[in-house]
């Protein structure tokens, strides 16, 4: 038994208290402020709803892309370890090092009707900037080390022997992919995915730059709130944060979920 | 199975992928650097001598410096308390450490502005002892450490939950007292998962802009943090110092990522 369990304790549900649940709650607390029936008219106007789902859909759209490209780039670096190799291992971890207004003031930019590539998309009647694609674009930029660095470790400790087996049983490269390469993989895939989209699924630095933030069209959620702030309408604000919370703690659940499904799974390899 | 088309396959793999990360991730990187010197050194530098340039970067340094410390002690504490000890509730208690990584900023700093800001009891109670916090330095520190909150607890109890306890007990067993556990025992072996999720800290901090940017009231020369100045600057259609702060707050954390892989690769090979 080591001692000091009371103290330490204390002071660790003291401090989580102030700095995380304390805050948190008076966003609740201030939806005193309205009635439930006004609460969802805030909460669920065309407005909000419309921001809702761009939000998560863009999230989503992004996590998709990331899973694609980031197991491609995982596998890669896996395979053929090199020095070169490094330079491109190194350059997966620039979106998560990256504020995110650099990142949003960049690809604002260079995706841009004056950009190098933006100018060539908008000349062919396929603009990015300020469109939903744009927000795609950002999403699927921070969230696609999260996508890399959860599968890479596990195709690092992927059985050769499983897939030499079925190739030796007769199986084509492609099936041997599809039928054990992939399915191993799933665990590591689903919870790189579900880490990108709790990243994307809030983010503001680098999407409001690039997403022309037109109502109903290109407006992302932290934005309705923070336009619901500027005209101090707080528990406007607060009702949308709400609705916003929500989706953070069933993600979060479903994090922890994958997460020990991952461990458990390496743990079988 | 040949190896020549093998072969090629391989080169084709490494081709799709290295031209993925060049255009999606290299490229954003070059652009920031050109789009800064566009109209050469001198006016990039320039950049630097404007005095709210100069009080942004000021102030970025002292909130980040305060934010480390105080979530580099609770990371500290909060590991420790969460490996060394059985009690109900741990899992939920973690979960809750947690939630800011998946809190969307703009929510976290609603959360610190209607805690403290004029129309809540706090923030008036605060205001009546001449404490203002929100759209002051104080909101911008809250926030802050808000969004870092889970960094260094987390890299801290991976590495604590690996070691076990057998050590502290076994030294506690030989008379010492927790004091003495805490620092030769404990720390010693914790001490580069600390670095970690200290550098990690940093990193994000230097760079907040959502919470931050909901908390500060943006005013130039006071509440106003390189990040912010970056959104400024671009709204001014000023580039050339919108891309010189970018570029040199890209600079500092890709370095500070850098140095985090070479710690965990220097690690590993111990």
């Amino acid at each position: 038994m080591i001692p000091g369990r009371g103290i330490a304790l204390g002071l660790t549900v003291t401090i989580v208290s102030l700095v995380v649940l304390v805050p948190l709650a008076s966003i609740v607390l201030t939806l005193n402020g309205i009635t439930p029936a006004g609460f969802l008219d805030v909460a669920f106007s065309p407005r909000a709803l419309a921001a809702y789902r761009l939000s998560v859909g863009a999230a989503f759209a992004a996590a998709a892309i990331d899973v694609v490209a980031g197991g491609a780039i995982a596998a890669v670096l896996v395979r053929y370890p090199s020095r070169g190799m490094r330079i491109l291992d190194a350059l997966v971890d620039v979106p998560f090092a990256l504020p995110t207004a650099v990142t949003g003031i960049t690809l604002a930019t260079l995706y841009g009707p004056n950009g190098w590539i933006g100018s060539w998309f908008a000349h062919h009647g396929l603009p990015i900037a300020y469109t939903p694609a744009g927000i795609v674009l950002a999403l699927a930029f921070v969230g696609l080390p999260f996508v890399v660095r959860t599968v890479q470790p596990i195709i690092a400790t992927l059985p050769a022997e499983f897939g030499e087996a079925a190739a030796s049983l007769g199986a084509a490269p492609l099936a041997v992919l599809a039928r054990v390469t992939l399915p191993l993989l799933a665990p590591a895939f689903l919870t790189g995915f579900a880490l990108a989209l709790a990243r994307t699924i809030g983010e503001y630095g680098s999407v409001i730059f690039i997403a022309g933030n037109m109502p109903l069209r290109t407006e992302i959620v932290p934005l309705v709130i923070v336009t619901r702030l500027e005209e101090y309408d707080y528990a406007g604000a607060a009702a949308v944060a709400v609705v916003s919370l929500v989706f953070s703690f069933v993600m979060l659940l479903a994090i922890n979920t994958l997460q020990r499904r991952l461990s458990a799974a390496r743990g079988l390899a | 199975m040949t190896a020549a088309p093998l072969r090629a396959a391989d080169r084709i793999a490494i081709a799709v992928v290295a031209l993925l990360l060049g255009v999606f991730v290299l490229l954003p990187l070059i652009s920031v650097a050109v789009e800064a010197l566009r109209a050469g050194a001198p006016a990039a530098l320039a950049t630097f001598a404007d005095p709210y340039a100069q009080s942004a970067i000021v102030l970025t340094i002292v909130v980040t410096l305060i934010t480390i410390a105080a979530n580099t002690a609770f990371g500290v504490l909060a590991a420790w308390t969460l490996t060394k000890y059985a009690f109900p509730g741990k899992a939920l208690l973690l979960a809750i450490i947690d939630l800011p990584l998946t809190v969307s900023p703009v929510v976290a700093g609603l959360a610190v502005l209607l805690c403290f800001g004029t129309n809540s009891p706090v923030g008036q109670w605060f205001l009546a002892h001449d404490w203002k916090i929100a759209f002051a330095p104080p909101g911008i520190v809250l926030a802050t450490i808000f969004v870092t909150f889970p960094y260094v607890a987390r890299e801290t109890m991976a590495l604590m939950n690996e070691t076990g306890r057998e050590l502290e007990e076994a030294a506690l067993g030989l008379g010492a007292n927790l004091w003495q556990v805490v620092t030769r025992v404990t720390f010693p072996r914790a001490r580069w998962a600390i670095l970690n999720g200290l550098l990690l800290t940093n990193a994000r901090a230097l760079g907040e802009f959502g919470a931050v940017s909901v908390i500060s009231g943006k005013i130039r020369g006071l509440t106003d943090t390189v990040p912010l100045h970056i959104e400024i600057l671009y709204n001014d259609d000023n580039m050339v110092g919108a891309f010189t702060l970018a570029g040199t707050l890209a600079v500092v954390a890709i370095a500070l990522t850098l140095i985090r892989s070479a710690i965990d690769a220097w690690r590993r090979a111990e």
